[in-house]
Formats: structure tokens, C-alpha cells, sequence
């Protein structure tokens, strides 16, 4: 474990990933009210990847992202309530309520878009890698992905083209071991993600994704190196999703994944070794913690009823924005 | 290669659009592509092409030739061949404050793209409630002759016009060649210019100054009384020779370049047919559910008590194009099957 962080800058993460995690578990509490008729992909699990990551990122760097995209959006510093609304389908939504939630969006904040087809946004990423460049400004520019994206061409692609122009993007590829249901061991051969890398002569590091410190070294070096010219880094970060592909609920009684698994990993809980760490090692306190706690719920609970008061779109708006 | 070499039947006499308000330059279509895109990456910082071997010395049947050399490989950029992850770069760019133009020789790499342009491209304005646009050209040729086959001539026009949030232009002269191309690129959204090989050596008179034509304009190109043809890309041609025979016949054809596929010139369209109360769609593409039948239908719903006879199509059998030249000649319906419709509507 690191240990040359400030004691904000680890409050700062630990904030970052309480809210993602309380945020999503909102989500599970309200989804039963059929008010959110969209469908939601839970990162419950995944948090440590988002913050750690995104904590090298200033507003104007670019993240692109997927369907399971409400942490990556949250740790880059996008407001909660525009998100509750796009959820909610309403007009103050982040993209007027056209989105939903596998659609977020937020430019202002770095966030141009996010996408539902499978490797989708890695190329967009890689495009707006081109543009810092070519706009020569040093913007660096993140792809989140799963691991179920690296099966897709558009990978393959992107890696090739980022290195042939030492562009300055950082491919960061959850590794949740699995593409809806399907495991990664009926999808790939056996070897880390990272190692494709090496084919297009992209340094590439698998990292443990649920302890944030190392999720944090790791992206803070590709980051560099992507701001200071180096070119691209793939990240790989092995990690587990809690809950289903799709939905609230978890997946585990109807068979779709191991349940021996899903205990070993629900005890390597990104967020609880981070709270034990900064008791034990860092000096924060339980009532610090216990303020951020009690901060994070007040800006999610305000978010909610933002969202829910917002009004819908208007019907003779349809064909807006097309 | 001798197939580059071929060229549109010219025995029949080259059909300039110019009127007298244009000026006395001539450019030929390609020239005129060349010019757009020179002035478009001159006057705008945002302006890059991109397309695997636009740079080599054929440069994309001369649209492109010498660009690299006059802007540099920053602002015109071979590719790798990977044309779905490509397209993505291209979107990325064009939605982080670039204007990308990337250029296929061949529509019939555009079904590579397919998600990006489809899912990505065509869809991120409407995702993202108006707030992230795609400002991106896609430029793509239709070839023909010389068995091309099945693989290196198709018309996909049809294919893009379906999908909302996209626009498709096909310019068939240099002056509408130079202004749909710079008005793509100075849009907000994706277009694709769908261009024909047979049409780079056509020529006309072209300002030399930069100019827009907007998406959703078609042109009269000739005047008639009895019979609307309507008509995209090539065919706008053959429309015009068979206008010429029927003229001799007694029979006043109206030329309508359809010139914009989405958005559709409907109002254009039906105007015509309300004037002339008949209708001949020729297009480069397929019948089944092709730009044809899209025009037949608008006729249908705004200007059916105008017409005086059923509509007709000339477009391409359901039939990839064969190698073979006697099938070929037997594939591309032209101005004879043009005649003969009118002939039998009059």
C-alpha cells in the first residue's frame, strides 16, 4: 500500500466512492417503484475503478464509457441530479431525458457521451485522443470498458491506431470476468487482457480493482504518460459485478454465475478494505468518515427529488435533437 | 489498372447543368470535390481528411491528389484498414471540436461501419439531448463497369436514408459536388456524400470561392409538362438524354435531381408531379424498399389525384451486379428503359 497521499486527497476518494456505491444502492431501493422506466447496469463492486482512475482527471480530459456507466460519470465529477433526472426520463435529465441511463452525457464536465454497444466507445475515445492532439492542448483522453468489450473488433482497432499515433488515451478495461452471463474462459484464451497490449506495443499492467490505492498508482502513471506524450496504456483491473447484468437484483440464485465466487468476492469489498485502511493506516477518523457519510446521503437524497420533481418532456418535443 | 480508365459513355455528348448565371470556370467533378475539400481545410482549423490511401498518388480518383503534399499528413491522414474503429476515431474527433471528412473509395466499405455510423454517429445528438453533435462527413463512391461485381459497385444510398439523424447528398454535377461537400462540413451533424465514379470527368461551370449547398434541396434540372423523372446521382444524366429523345417524340419531361436523399425534397417532388401529373423514379440503387420507392410514396400520399398514370421505377433488379459485361449491360436500366416508360405513361 501506498502511502504518499494526502490525507484529502484519500478522503476525497473514499467520498467519490461512497457516493457511487450509496448512489447505486438508491437506485436498488427505488427501482421497485417503477418510476425509473429505463433499464440500469449496476457497478456495485466496481467503485474502486472509477475513482481511482478518474482522480488523475482534471474537468476538460475526456472519459468515454458503457452502459454501466453511473460511477465512471460520478467520478468524474458530474452532478448527481441531472443523473437522478435522466433515470427518472425527465427533462432537467443530463441529456433531456433522450438518454436514460445507458446513455449519460455531460460535456461540460468531460463527458461526451457514453454507449450501450459493446466496445462502442473505445474508437470515440481513441478519436478524441486525435483531437488533443491535433488541437494541441493536452488533454488526455480514458476508455472504460468491460472485458467483454476486448472481444470486439473495435479494441483491437482502437489500441492499434492510438499506438500508431501515440495518442494520449488510457484504455481501461473493468475486468468483471464476465459479458452479461457469458464467462471470459468461453470468450478469450486464457491470457490477461492487459497482454494484448504488448501486440500493438501498448505498455499494459493487470492490477487488483477493488484496492483503489492500486488502482490509483496504476492509473496515475498511464496518465502521465498520456499528458506528457508517451502515448497510450492499457489498464486492466480485475473486479466483480454484485449485482445482475441488468436490474437490480442479483443474479447469483437463478444460476447465472458461481455462488462460491460471489462470496469470495463480496468479502473483497473495495469500499470496506478502503474505510479499514484509512482507520488504520491513514489517520482518518470514524466521524470523518461518518460526515462524509452523512453528506453523501443528503446529496443523493436531494438528487432524488430533483429528478422526481423535474418535469417530462414534452411529446410535441419528439423529434428535437435528431 | 484499365478499369480506372473507363469512363461514362460520352458518345452521347457530355450534359452540363450550367446556367447563365454561372460563371465561365469550368471545373470537372472530381476537380471541383478537390477544391472543396482544399478550401474547407484552408479556411477551417477543425478540418481534417482521413480514409486509407487517400494520400497515395491516385488520390481517391483525383479528389484528393496533391492535398497531402499542400497541407501535410497532419491535416490529411492515411488510415489504417479498419474502417468500424476508424469511423469511431473519426466520431470522437468530430464530438470533441474537430470536423473530420473520412473518405472510402467504395460505398461497399461503409457496410464495415455499420455500428458506428449507426449506432454512434447517427444517434449521439438525439442521446445526449442536442448537447454533443457529430459534425462528420462521410464521403463514399459507387463504381461501375468493368466487372467491378458485386462487392466494388453497390448503391447503399437507401441504407443510410433509413436511419434518422443521418443525412445522404448525391451530388450528380461539380457545381452541386463542391456545395453539398462544404455544406456538409460546415453542419452539425453526420452526412454521408454518396459520389459516382462514372461522374468525376463531367464539367461545368463552378465559383471559384467557397459556397454552401444545404441537404434538403433537390434541382429542376430541366423543365417539362408531361412527365416528372426524378432521379439521383448518375441517373440524373441518363434522365436528361431520355428528356432529349422524348422531346423529339413530343413528350416534355421534367428533370428533377433529387440531389438530397434525407432530408427528401418532398415538396419539390410533389410540385412536379402535381404539375405534370406523371412520375418516373430512376435511381442508382435497388427497387425493394429503395429511395424509389420512398419517392413513389410521397408522390402516393401528397399528390395523388395529380397523377394520371401508376408510378414507375427504374432502378436495379434484385440481383448483386454480376462480373460478366453481357450481364452488366443487362443490369443497368438507362435511358432506353427510361423512354419506354414514358412512352407507355403518356
Amino acid at each position: 500500500m501506498r502511502n504518499d497521499l494526502s490525507k484529502d486527497a484519500l478522503k476525497r476518494l473514499y467520498a467519490v466512492m461512497l457516493t457511487i456505491r450509496r448512489f447505486e444502492e438508491r437506485v436498488v431501493s427505488l427501482y421497485p417503484e417503477q418510476e425509473m422506466k429505463c433499464p440500469v447496469h449496476l457497478c456495485i463492486g466496481q467503485e474502486a475503478i472509477a475513482a481511482g482512475v478518474c482522480a488523475h482527471l482534471g474537468t476538460e480530459d475526456y472519459i468515454f464509457s458503457t452502459h454501466r456507466s453511473h460511477g465512471h460519470c460520478i467520478a468524474k465529477g458530474m452532478d448527481l441530479k441531472p443523473i437522478a433526472a435522466e433515470l427518472y426520463g425527465r427533462s432537467d435529465g443530463c441529456s433531456r431525458g433522450r438518454g436514460g441511463s445507458m446513455h449519460l452525457a455531460d460535456p461540460e464536465h468531460g463527458i461526451p457521451g457514453t454507449s450501450a454497444i459493446v466496445g462502442g466507445c473505445i474508437p470515440l475515445a481513441v478519436g478524441a485522443g486525435l483531437s488533443s492532439v491535433m488541437q494541441g492542448h493536452a488533454r488526455v483522453s480514458v476508455a472504460f470498458f468491460g472485458d467483454g468489450a476486448a472481444d470486439e473488433g473495435t479494441f483491437h482497432e482502437s489500441l492499434n491506431f492510438a499506438s500508431l499515433k501515440k495518442l494520449p488515451v488510457v484504455f481501461v478495461c473493468e475486468d468483471n470476468y464476465y459479458a452479461t452471463n457469458s464467462p471470459r474462459s468461453a470468450r478469450q484464451p486464457d491470457i490477461p487482457i492487459a497482454e494484448k497490449g504488448r501486440g500493438y506495443a501498448i505498455p499494459g499492467i493487470t492490477v487488483d480493482g477493488n484496492d483503489v490505492l492500486l488502482v490509483h498508482q496504476a492509473a496515475e502513471e498511464a496518465v502521465m504518460r498520456a499528458r506528457s506524450g508517451g502515448g497510450p496504456t492499457l489498464l486492466e483491473f480485475t473486479t466483480y459485478r454484485w449485482k445482475a447484468h441488468v436490474g437490480p437484483n442479483s443474479d447469483i440464485d437463478e444460476g447465472c454465475r458461481p455462488a462460491g465466487a460471489h462470496e469470495r468476492w463480496l468479502k473483497k469489498c473495495p469500499l470496506e478494505m478502503f474505510q479499514r485502511y484509512l482507520l488504520e493506516h491513514a489517520a482518518v477518523s470514524a466521524e470523518e468518515l461518518e460526515r462524509i457519510s452523512v453528506r453523501v446521503d443528503r446529496e443523493i437524497d436531494e438528487a432524488v427529488v430533483f429528478g422526481k420533481n423535474s418535469p417530462y418532456p414534452d411529446a410535441s418535443e419528439l423529434t428535437e435533437y435528431v | 489498372m484499365p478499369w480506372t480508365k473507363i469512363q461514362a459513355d460520352d458518345s452521347r455528348g457530355r450534359v452540363r447543368f450550367g446556367g447563365g448565371e454561372r460563371p465561365e470556370r469550368e471545373l470537372s467533378y472530381r476537380e471541383a470535390i478537390r477544391e472543396a475539400l482544399s478550401q474547407a481545410i484552408e479556411t477551417d482549423d477543425r478540418v481534417f481528411l482521413i480514409g486509407e490511401g487517400i494520400d497515395d498518388p491516385g488520390g481517391v480518383f483525383g479528389t484528393t491528389a496533391g492535398l497531402r503534399e499542400r497541407f501535410g499528413a497532419g491535416r490529411v491522414m492515411d488510415s489504417p484498414i479498419a474502417e468500424n474503429g476508424m469511423t469511431g476515431v473519426a466520431i470522437g474527433a468530430a464530438m470533441t471540436g474537430m470536423r473530420p471528412v473520412f473518405i472510402h473509395m467504395r460505398v461497399d466499405f461503409l457496410p464495415m461501419c455499420m455500428d458506428q455510423i449507426i449506432n454512434h454517429a447517427a444517434k449521439w445528438s438525439y442521446m445526449t439531448g442536442g448537447r454533443v453533435k457529430v459534425p462528420l462527413t462521410i464521403r463514399a463512391v459507387i463504381g461501375r463497369g468493368w466487372g467491378s461485381a458485386a462487392q466494388h459497385s453497390q448503391s447503399l444510398q437507401a441504407l443510410f436514408a433509413h436511419i434518422p439523424g443521418l443525412k445522404v447528398v448525391m451530388p450528380a454535377s461539380p457545381y452541386d459536388a463542391k456545395g453539398l461537400l462544404l455544406g456538409s462540413i460546415a453542419g452539425d451533424g453526420p452526412t454521408v456524400v454518396i459520389e459516382h465514379r462514372w461522374l468525376y470527368d463531367q464539367k461545368e461551370g463552378v465559383p471559384e470561392g467557397p459556397y454552401v449547398i444545404h441537404a434538403g434541396k433537390g434541382a429542376i434540372r430541366r423543365e417539362g409538362t408531361d412527365v416528372t423523372i426524378a432521379a439521383t446521382s448518375y441517373m440524373v444524366y441518363e434522365a436528361l438524354r431520355a428528356a432529349s429523345e422524348l422531346e423529339g417524340e413530343g413528350i416534355s419531361a421534367e428533370v428533377v435531381d433529387i440531389r438530397s436523399v434525407q432530408p427528401l425534397d418532398e415538396g419539390l417532388i410533389v410540385g412536379s408531379v402535381k404539375k405534370t401529373g406523371r412520375l418516373i423514379v430512376a435511381d442508382t440503387g435497388w427497387k425493394v424498399c429503395g429511395v424509389s420507392a420512398e419517392v413513389a410514396a410521397v408522390a402516393s400520399e401528397y399528390a395523388h389525384d395529380a397523377l394520371k398514370a401508376p408510378v414507375k421505377r427504374i432502378c436495379l433488379p434484385a440481383a448483386p451486379t454480376p462480373a460478366s459485361v453481357s450481364l452488366e449491360k443487362a443490369y443497368y436500366p438507362g435511358i432506353e428503359a427510361i423512354v419506354r416508360a414514358a412512352k407507355g405513361m403518356v
